[in-house]
C-alpha cells in the first residue's frame, strides 16, 4: 500500500507542475504558446525534457525485460547507438529544424515540408502516415501506467483503475499546461528516473552482497554464461539496430520539441550530455535484468527463468496452448519490479516505483505532438484558423487532447497489449524510413514533393507488409522460419521475434535505404520547387 | 579539410559500434563486476558524449542562428494556405 500511495502523491505532484505552468504563461490563448510554449525553454528544461520525451516505459522496464533473456546486448542494441546516433540527428537536424521553424513560424514538421516543396496535399499524406504511426505509443502508454500501478500496488489498485488515472492525469496537465506544462513535468520526471537507476542499482547491489558474485555464478552456469557475450546475436541484426535511433528525431514530437528551445545554442549542452544521460538510466536497467537471473530464490524469477528453459529445450514439441502459456509466464517487464520488492525497503518501493512511472508517463508529448498537428496541419490549413479565429484553434487542440486520450483509454481497456507492442516495433522502423524526408527538405536542393511521397508511401506500405508477414507466418521456437531464399540465401525469414531480411538484417534496414532511394530518384525525375523557395532554404 | 577530419572521425567512431573483437567473450570483468562487452558499450556512451563535444567545438552552425533571427515577415503560406 505505502508504495502506492507514495505513487499517487507522485500523481499530485505532476498534475500540479502542469498546471502551475499554465498559470505562469503569460501568452496564454496563443497558439504558439500552447504548442510551442512560445519557444521560450532554457537550456536544462530542453535538455532534461528531451531526453525525458525520448523515453518511455519500455526505458526502465522493458530493457530490464530484455536483458534478462538476452543478455548484455541490450545495451549495444538500444542504448549505446542511440547514445550516438540521436545526439548526431539533434546535432545536424534538429539545429535546422530550429532554424527554419523560427525563420518562417513553423510548428509542425509537415508545416515544414509543405512549404519548401510547395505542396498541399502531400503534406496530408505525410500527416496521416505519421498520425498513425504515432497513435500506438499513446495507447501502449495508458496501458503501461495501468500495469504499472497494479503491479506497485501489488494489485491492489485495478489495471482499469490505474490506467484510467494515469490517462486523466497526462490529459489535465496537457490540457491546461500545453508543451510548457508538458516539458516541466518531463523534466521533472527526467529527473526522477535518472536518479532511480543509480539509487536502484546501489539497494539491489547492497540486497545481493555485490554484484561479482552474482557475475561469476552466472559465468559458471553453461546456460546463463551466454548472457553475458553476444555469442547468440546474429552481427546483422545487431548492426540492423543502428539505424532504429534515426527514427528519433523522425517523431513528430521530438521534431516539434527542436522547435521550443529559446536560442539553438541549447542544443550544445543537449547533444553533449544526452549520451551521458543515456548511460545513467540504460546501464543500470540492463544490468540489473541480467543480474536478476542470478536471484532464484524470488519465486516469480524463478519461474521466468524455468519457463525459458522448458521453451529452449522441449518448445517444438509443446501444442499451441500450452507453448503460449509458457510464453506468457516468461514476460520479464516485471523483473525490476520484483528486484526492488525483494531489497529495497517498502518507502524506497515507493519512491523507485515513482520513478517508473515517470517513465512509463512518456505518453504526454506524443498526445501534445498529435493534437498540435492536428490543429495546424488539418484545422488551421483547411481554413479553421483562418474562419473561427486563434483562440479557436487553440480549443480545438485542447478538445482533441480530451476525445484522443478517452478513446486511447477505452482501446487500451478492450484490446490486448501485444498487438500495440508489435505496433510500437513497427512504428520505430516506420519512423526511421521516413527520416530520409527531413534530409533531404534541409539538405538536398534538388529533392521534391514527388520524391516525399515516393518516400512516404513506401514506408506505409514497407510497414503494413511486415504486420502482415508477421501475423501470417506463426513465430518459430527454434531456429528461424525460413520463407523465402535464393541459392541457400536467406532472403525473408520469419523469427521469435519478428522478422529477418538479407541474412539477418531487420526490416529496418532495407526499408531506410529504399526510401532513402526513393527519395532520390523519384526528386530526380520530377520538378524541382522553384528557385525563390531553394533560395529560402538555402540562402548564400 | 576540418570538415573531411571530422566527417571521418565520426565515420569510424560509427563504425566502432559494431565491436566484433568483444563479441564472444565476458572476460574480463571490468571492476570485478562488468563484463568486458558491456563496459566497451558504457565507453563508447562516453566516447559519444566526446565525438559531440567535438563536432559543437569545431563545426557549430552558428550561421543557421544567425540567419534565424532575421525573422521573415510572411509566415510561411503553408500555415494556413489551403487555397
Amino acid at each position: 500500500m505505502i508504495p502506492a500511495a507514495v505513487v499517487l502523491l507522485y500523481l499530485c505532484v505532476v498534475l500540479y507542475i502542469g498546471i502551475f505552468a499554465f498559470r505562469k504563461s503569460e501568452a496564454r490563448g496563443k497558439a504558439e504558446d500552447y504548442f510551442l510554449a512560445s519557444r521560450s525553454l532554457g537550456p536544462l528544461v530542453f535538455l532534461l525534457s528531451l531526453f525525458g520525451t525520448n523515453m518511455t516505459a519500455f526505458t526502465i522496464l522493458g530493457s530490464s525485460g530484455h536483458s534478462f533473456h538476452n543478455g548484455i546486448v541490450t545495451f549495444g542494441l538500444m542504448a549505446s547507438s542511440s547514445a550516438v546516433v540521436i545526439p548526431l540527428t539533434l546535432f545536424f537536424i534538429g539545429t535546422r529544424v530550429w532554424a527554419v521553424g523560427k525563420k518562417y513560424g513553423h510548428m509542425t514538421p509537415v508545416q515544414i515540408f509543405r512549404d519548401r516543396w510547395e505542396c498541399g496535399h502531400i503534406g496530408t499524406i505525410i500527416f496521416l502516415v505519421q498520425a498513425l504511426l504515432l497513435m500506438p505509443y499513446i495507447i501502449i502508454g495508458v496501458m503501461g501506467g495501468g500495469t504499472a500501478l497494479q503491479a506497485i500496488s501489488g494489485g491492489f489498485v485495478p489495471y482499469w483503475f490505474g490506467g484510467g488515472l494515469v490517462a486523466i492525469v497526462v490529459m489535465s496537465y496537457v490540457f491546461f499546461g500545453g508543451m510548457r506544462g508538458t516539458a516541466w513535468v518531463n523534466t521533472f520526471q527526467t529527473v526522477l528516473f535518472l536518479t532511480f537507476g543509480t539509487t536502484a542499482v546501489l539497494v539491489v547491489g547492497a540486497g545481493m552482497g555485490g554484484f561479482s558474485t552474482a557475475m561469476n555464478d552466472i559465468l559458471q552456469s553453461p546456460s546463463l554464461a551466454p548472457l553475458l557475450t553476444r555469442e547468440r546475436v546474429n552481427p546483422a541484426y545487431f548492426f540492423s539496430y543502428m539505424f532504429i535511433p534515426l527514427s528519433s528525431i523522425a517523431f513528430p514530437h521530438v521534431c516539434i520539441f527542436c522547435l521550443t528551445a529559446r536560442r539553438m545554442t541549447q542544443f550544445k549542452k543537449t547533444v553533449i550530455y544526452y549520451p551521458l544521460c543515456i548511460l545513467a538510466i540504460w546501464l543500470p536497467s540492463v544490468y540489473l535484468g541480467v543480474a536478476a537471473n542470478h536471484v532464484a530464490d524470488v519465486p516469480e524469477i524463478r519461474q521466468k527463468i524455468e519457463a525459458r528453459q522448458i521453451l529452449a529445450s522441449q518448445g517444438a514439441q509443446l501444442p499451441d496452448e500450452e507453448r503460449s502459456r509458457v510464453r506468457a509466464q516468461m514476460a520479464s517487464d516485471d523483473v525490476i519490479l520484483l528486484l526492488l520488492g525483494k531489497y529495497a525497503p517498502v518507502w524506497l518501493a515507493g519512491l523507485l516505483g515513482a520513478g517508473i512511472m515517470a517513465a512509463v508517463m512518456a505518453s504526454d508529448s506524443q498526445i501534445l505532438a498529435l493534437s498540435t498537428m492536428f490543429t495546424e496541419d488539418v484545422f488551421a490549413y483547411y481554413g479553421g484558423k483562418a474562419r473561427f479565429g486563434e483562440a479557436a484553434q487553440v480549443a480545438t487542440g485542447r478538445l482533441f487532447v480530451i476525445a484522443f486520450t478517452l478513446v486511447a483509454y477505452i482501446v487500451a481497456l478492450q484490446a490486448p497489449a501485444r498487438i500495440f507492442e508489435l505496433a510500437v516495433q513497427y512504428g520505430f522502423s516506420g519512423y526511421a524510413a521516413l527520416s530520409p524526408l527531413l534530409i533531404a527538405a534541409l539538405y538536398w536542393k534538388r529533392s521534391t514533393k514527388w520524391g516525399a511521397a515516393a518516400s512516404t508511401i513506401w514506408t506505409a506500405c514497407a510497414v503494413a507488409a511486415v504486420a502482415w508477414f508477421q501475423a501470417s507466418v506463426p513465430a518459430p521456437v527454434g531456429p528461424p522460419t525460413v520463407v523465402w531464399s535464393i541459392g541457400g540465401f536467406e532472403l525473408l525469414s520469419r523469427t521469435a521475434g519478428g522478422t529477418s531480411v538479407l541474412g539477418g538484417f531487420q526490416p529496418v534496414v532495407p526499408m531506410t535505404l529504399i526510401s532513402a532511394l526513393l527519395m532520390v530518384v523519384v526528386s530526380l525525375m520530377t520538378k524541382k520547387p522553384s528557385e525563390a523557395t531553394i533560395a529560402r532554404y538555402f540562402p548564400q | 579539410m576540418k570538415g573531411l577530419l571530422l566527417a571521418l572521425i565520426v565515420t569510424v567512431f560509427v563504425l566502432l559500434h559494431q565491436d566484433f573483437w568483444f563479441w564472444r567473450t565476458a572476460h574480463p570483468l571490468v571492476f570485478g563486476f562488468l563484463p568486458i562487452g558491456i563496459f566497451y558499450h558504457a565507453c563508447y556512451a562516453v566516447g559519444a558524449s566526446l565525438l559531440m563535444w567535438l563536432l559543437v567545438r569545431f563545426a557549430w552552425p552558428s550561421h543557421l542562428e544567425k540567419d534565424a533571427e532575421k525573422e521573415e515577415p510572411v509566415k510561411a503560406a503553408c500555415a494556413e494556405g489551403h487555397r
